[in-house]
């Protein structure tokens, strides 16, 4: 329940990272939430977005790369399209998804052998191509 | 042809760059009929005021031009002091020039001495004015009859100048009519503002032009030309005796716009039955007889044959020495909303609308009822900040005054529906004002649910209004099955404030507020000598600060009217 | 009036119904879809991140191409329209993309191919009042609530497809083919996307919200244009009746196959048999078979 914050924590390489990659500006956001009000994902979340955009400016990446909210953002844009401050949230969490995906040790986050066969034969290339877009590096 | 006097200040032109402004000076060099001084004091100092007039009679020169980069910061001193030594005052200009940036230095540098140039020039082309042919007039037009310009016309008035008072309502009260109660007091609006307009309407110097817009604007400080339209009541005002049968009898029923479409009114009506003045005005619009052709029914029950359905509108011609503007705010319209439904999800209703449910005078006579089916409605959302703070996609300013407005909705709504649940969605509370921050604390204690976050969409669902939002202090999303929503939308400029800023060839910021001489020294004053802004024309403010808006410009004023003694009273009579 | 066509491969493939019933209206409505000779997947996502330009060559590459053929490209699918209005849009306003991008394809495109939609060509260049002219089936003011979800109207600035809180076009479209549109508040939301294969639970949560609510405003079917919506609410109706006992199941039916029945087309064109939730004892019930 306790953070330590510093010159050196605060807005940190990983907070930079996940701006370049999303060419947003984490500290413009002011926190009104309105991201997570509106996300029809939300409540398989285990932090709203605007919390992740929090933790990401505060510099808390371990917290942040654990929590399963960027993994369930559809990219639906929903957020983004009612942003008061114009940030694009769905590219913030497609830069965490990639800031974990461009790792070394590939870490990817959903494999074909994970799907089951009914499924497959069920399944369409367009959720499977974007799927796999959005989970694999 | 005189010799101009250029006082360059320094400070501000710098621009913080290491820029010297000898170089400018070089620029000017070389001109017979000019003489440059750099000036190292602020102009406002005493002794920068000393140096200037040093300068100036020392070297015999009759004509000045001073160039800064804030001419609506130094521009008024600078004036004064040359009209204090005697120099006439049309023979001073002040020239705004742009600070000189490091990496633009030449560029920059030519466009300042241009500038310059042409300010000699034209300075030096210019005839000193003659005193001013007719008398000063000591006498005002407050344009905007809210609790802004009534403020400022009783102020005037006691202190014994004529105001010619307009408002395009058929009455004055403003916005403060369709109030129910107001924070920090939870005071009854009626009974603090009747007094007022009873006053404004009772006060032997001003005269009030009601139902009426300005049209033209000629002239300046002292001797205002104005032409004023008044537009058909179809009603003649000398004969109605305001007795209100005519209302009562029209079959006419519209939703009304002063009771925000929650309520009806009528086709012939008047404000409020306090209104002053209290006679009322036929919308043409939705009056049976001006669409059908046929009713009359106003015509027949008019004890005094006022009815007059041939009615145009006149015109009234005056002269004034000063002008104030109040013409105050309207809310952003919840039908521009499109993630609150575009105005169409039924029951939710803005800030305006919530003062009608709660005022006796409204549709339901207080009681909280919402517009939908009547009911009472037990769970209540009201949002804050409703397209204000929102630079993406509506207004970026606060509105200054909802965050209080809401908290007193919220504790009004409790006080009358005890079993129901009050909730608030804020992203801050501003509560700077006095007794504000108590205010608000009261109410948290009395048990409205603050929820800190804003609301992403509003739907309709069966008879519920659901809500999506979010408490950011858990960090969850919120979904309310509310049976009413009250959006504190954004305060805007009240229509038309531009085209009336322009006839006046005063500024309007971006959003159409009108925009003061500068903020923090010259608030109430207008870029335009004799002009003078008030209230919620000028920004978003609540009633306290709208008042000593009032005073002050009022004031001004006055100051201004002192200043002239070869003047007139003039009297509309005269 | 001739556009050219990029079916994009799940038209090819488990969307034959959305793409054959397509091809024959625009053939009974007077306007030809020329297919692109020459076309790939177009990646089936935008890529988000902005220095991803790898994931634009694709669409880019469809439009270059298409540039060659003609000057209007349309699709069915609203994924694939929205990758490449998106791509194309990209490719107009950002000269240094557009040179990246260009240097990557190793071919030269401005961004002036016009990317259409097929519900638009409808609407603008067909118009609905013509189609209703040319209607031969009586739908009966059957209740079919239009599902838009996420691709036609986000990002609205780029898309410029329809409001992007309250659009309209779909119901014009209903109307104009004698259905009643339903209007439901969930009609602009997510159907969980690929969530269908990355969280499945989560994609059925959003399927199931918005069903539910088409359902409890009338709704007889629902209508798509999009196969990842299509499968998400209607193959994966299989999950939500799994989870929710007595969830009583709607039909979901593609736009083009609701306007090839107004048109009187012949109902095997339409491949009815290829909706998960079987929509034809309700076209029966309503005597449209
Ligand atoms: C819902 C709500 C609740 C509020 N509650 C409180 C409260 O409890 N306490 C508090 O302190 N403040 C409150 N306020 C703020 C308060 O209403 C304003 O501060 C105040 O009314 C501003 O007065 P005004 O005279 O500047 O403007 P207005 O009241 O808007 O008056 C302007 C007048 O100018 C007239 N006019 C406009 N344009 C023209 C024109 N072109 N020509 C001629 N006439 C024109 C209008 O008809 C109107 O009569 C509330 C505001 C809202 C929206
Ligand atoms: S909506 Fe925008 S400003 Fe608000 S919390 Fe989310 S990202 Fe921040
Ligand atoms: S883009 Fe992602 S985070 Fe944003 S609303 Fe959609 S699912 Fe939620
Ligand atoms: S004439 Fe018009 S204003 Fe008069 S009573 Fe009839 S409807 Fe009302
Ligand atoms: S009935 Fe006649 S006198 Fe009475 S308020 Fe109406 S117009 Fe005036
Ligand atoms: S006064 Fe309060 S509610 Fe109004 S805009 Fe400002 S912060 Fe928001
Ligand atoms: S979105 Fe589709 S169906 Fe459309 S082309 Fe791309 S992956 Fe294939």
């Amino acid at each position: 329940m306790k953070i330590e914050i510093s010159r050196g924590k605060v807005h940190n390489e990983f907070a930079q990272k996940v701006e370049e990659i999303s060419g947003q500006n984490l500290f413009a956001c002011y926190q009104c939430g309105n991201c997570t009000a509106g996300c029809p994902v939300s409540f398989a979340m285990d932090l709203g977005p605007h919390q992740v955009i929090r933790y990401s400016l505060l510099g808390l990446e371990e917290e942040v790369l654990e929590c399963n909210t960027f993994w369930m953002c559809a990219s639906c844009l929903q957020c983004t399209s009612r942003c008061p401050k114009g940030l694009d949230i769905a590219r913030i969490m497609e830069a965490i998804r990639l800031v974990i995906l461009r790792k070394k040790e590939r870490l990817d986050r959903l494999e074909v052998a994970d799907l089951s066969e009914d499924f497959l034969e069920r399944v369409p290339q367009i959720a499977l191509i974007s799927g796999f877009r959005k989970f694999t590096s | 042809m005189g010799k101009v006097g250029v006082v360059l200040c320094p400070c501000e032109l710098e621009g913080g760059s290491s820029f010297d402004p000898e170089v400018l000076v070089e620029g000017l060099k070389g001109r017979k009929d000019v003489l440059p001084l750099i000036h190292h004091q602020p102009v406002c100092s005493e002794s920068g005021v000393e140096a200037i007039r040093a300068f100036m009679e020392g070297n015999g020169l009759d004509r000045g031009v001073m160039a800064c980069s804030k001419p609506e910061l130094f521009g008024p001193t600078f004036k004064k002091a040359l009209r204090q030594w005697g120099l006439n005052p049309s023979l001073s200009e002040v020239l705004g020039i742009r600070p000189i940036a490091e990496g633009k230095r030449t560029d920059d540098l030519q466009e300042a001495l241009h500038v310059i140039e042409e300010g000699i020039g034209e300075i030096q082309r210019r005839k000193p004015a003659k005193g001013p042919k007719t008398p000063f007039i000591k006498r005002a037009m407050v344009i905007g009859g809210g609790i802004t310009g009534i403020t400022a016309s009783i102020d005037l008035g006691n202190g014994g100048y004529e105001v010619l008072l307009v408002d395009r309502l058929p009455s004055i009260g403003g916005r403060m009519l369709q109030l129910s109660e107001t924070f920090p007091t939870l005071d009854c609006a009626q009974c603090t503002l009747t007094p007022k307009t009873v006053e404004t309407g009772q006060n032997p110097h001003i005269r009030l032009i009601t139902y009426a817009e300005v049209e033209s604007v000629s002239g300046g400080a002292g001797d205002f030309a104005v032409r004023i339209r008044r537009k058909a009541a179809y009603v003649d005002w000398e004969k109605c005796t305001g007795c209100g049968l005519c209302q009562e009898k029209c079959p006419s029923k519209v939703p009304s716009e002063f009771e925000r479409g929650i309520g009806p009114g009528k086709a012939i009506y008047t404000l409020s039955p306090q209104a002053v003045p209290n006679k009322p005005v036929i919308n043409p619009e939705v009056c049976r007889y001006f669409t059908e052709g046929k009713c009359r029914v106003c015509e027949k029950v008019c004890p005094t044959d006022a009815i007059d359905y041939a009615q145009e509108d006149t015109f009234i011609e005056e002269r004034v020495g000063a002008i104030i503007v109040a013409t105050g705010f309207d809310l952003y319209r919840k039908e521009e909303i499109g993630e609150y439904g575009y105005g169409d999800v039924p029951d939710v209703i803005d800030g305006l609308a919530f003062e009608r449910l709660n005022s006796a005078s409204g549709p339901t006579a207080g009681e909280i009822r919402r517009p939908s089916d009547g009911r009472v409605p037990k769970e209540v959302v009201f949002i804050q900040c409703v397209a204000s703070r929102d630079p993406e996609r509506y207004m970026p300013y606060c509105s200054r005054a909802c965050c209080m407005y809401t908290a007193k909705h919220a504790r009004l709504y409790k006080h009358k529906v005890h079993d129901g649940r009050a909730y608030i969605f804020y992203m801050d509370i501003r509560s700077m004002g006095k007794g504000y921050e108590e205010f608000i604390q009261q109410g948290m204690e009395e048990g409205i649910l603050y929820l800190k976050g804003r609301v992403s969409r509003l739907f309709r669902d069966n008879d519920h209004v659901v809500v999506w939002g979010v408490d950011t202090l858990t960090g969850k999303k919120v979904e309310i099955a509310a049976d009413m929503v009250v959006l504190a939308t954004a305060m805007i400029p009240s229509r038309g404030a531009k085209e009336l800023a322009e006839k006046l060839h005063i500024g309007t910021d971006e959003y159409g507020f009108l925009t003061e001489a500068q903020w923090k020294l010259y608030p109430v004053e207008s870029g335009v000598e004799g002009i003078y802004l008030a209230g919620c024309a000028q920004g978003p403010k609540d009633i306290a600060d709208t008042v000593a808006q009032g005073n002050a410009a009022a004031s001004k004023v006055q100051v201004l009217f002192a200043q002239h003694r070869n003047s007139s009273l003039l009297r509309s009579d005269s | 009036m001739e556009f050219l066509y990029f079916p994009g491969c799940t038209l090819y493939t488990k969307a034959q119904n959305l793409d054959e019933a397509g091809r024959a209206c625009a053939k009974a409505l007077g306007f030809e879809l020329k297919e692109l000779s020459n076309w790939t997947c177009c990646g089936a996502t935008f890529p988000l991140a902005k220095d991803n330009i790898m994931a634009l060559a694709p669409p880019a590459r469809i439009l270059a191409r298409a540039k060659e053929e003609g000057s209007a490209l349309t699709t069915l699918c609203s994924v694939c329209f929205n990758v490449i209005k998106r791509t194309n849009e990209l490719i107009k306003g950002d000269e240094e993309k557009r040179e990246k991008i260009n240097t990557f394809i190793e071919m030269d495109y401005q961004g002036d191919v016009q990317v259409i939609h097929y519900l638009e060509i409808l609407k603008r260049e067909v118009g609905f009042d013509t189609i209703k002219g040319a209607l031969k089936r009586d739908l009966q003011e059957m209740r079919v609530a239009p599902f838009y979800g996420c691709m036609l109207l986000r990002p609205s600035e780029e898309m410029e497809f329809d409001d992007k809180e309250a659009p309209t076009i779909f119901e014009e479209f209903l109307g104009a083919i004698n259905c009643e549109p339903v209007d439901f508040p969930y009609k602009i939301e997510c159907c969980g996307a690929f969530q269908s294969v990355g969280a499945p639970e989560v994609a059925t949560e959003c399927a199931y919200a918005i069903l539910n609510s088409a359902i409890r405003n009338g709704a007889e079917a629902v209508t798509t244009t999009c196969p990842l919506c299509q499968f998400n609410i209607d193959n994966m109706q299989r999950e939500i009746r799994q989870k929710y006992n007595g969830f009583p199941g709607i039909p979901i039916i593609y736009f083009t196959q609701l306007l090839g029945l107004a048109l009187g087309l012949p109902v095997e064109k339409l491949e009815f048999h290829r909706n998960d939730v079987d929509p034809r004892p309700l076209l029966e019930k309503r005597g449209l078979l």
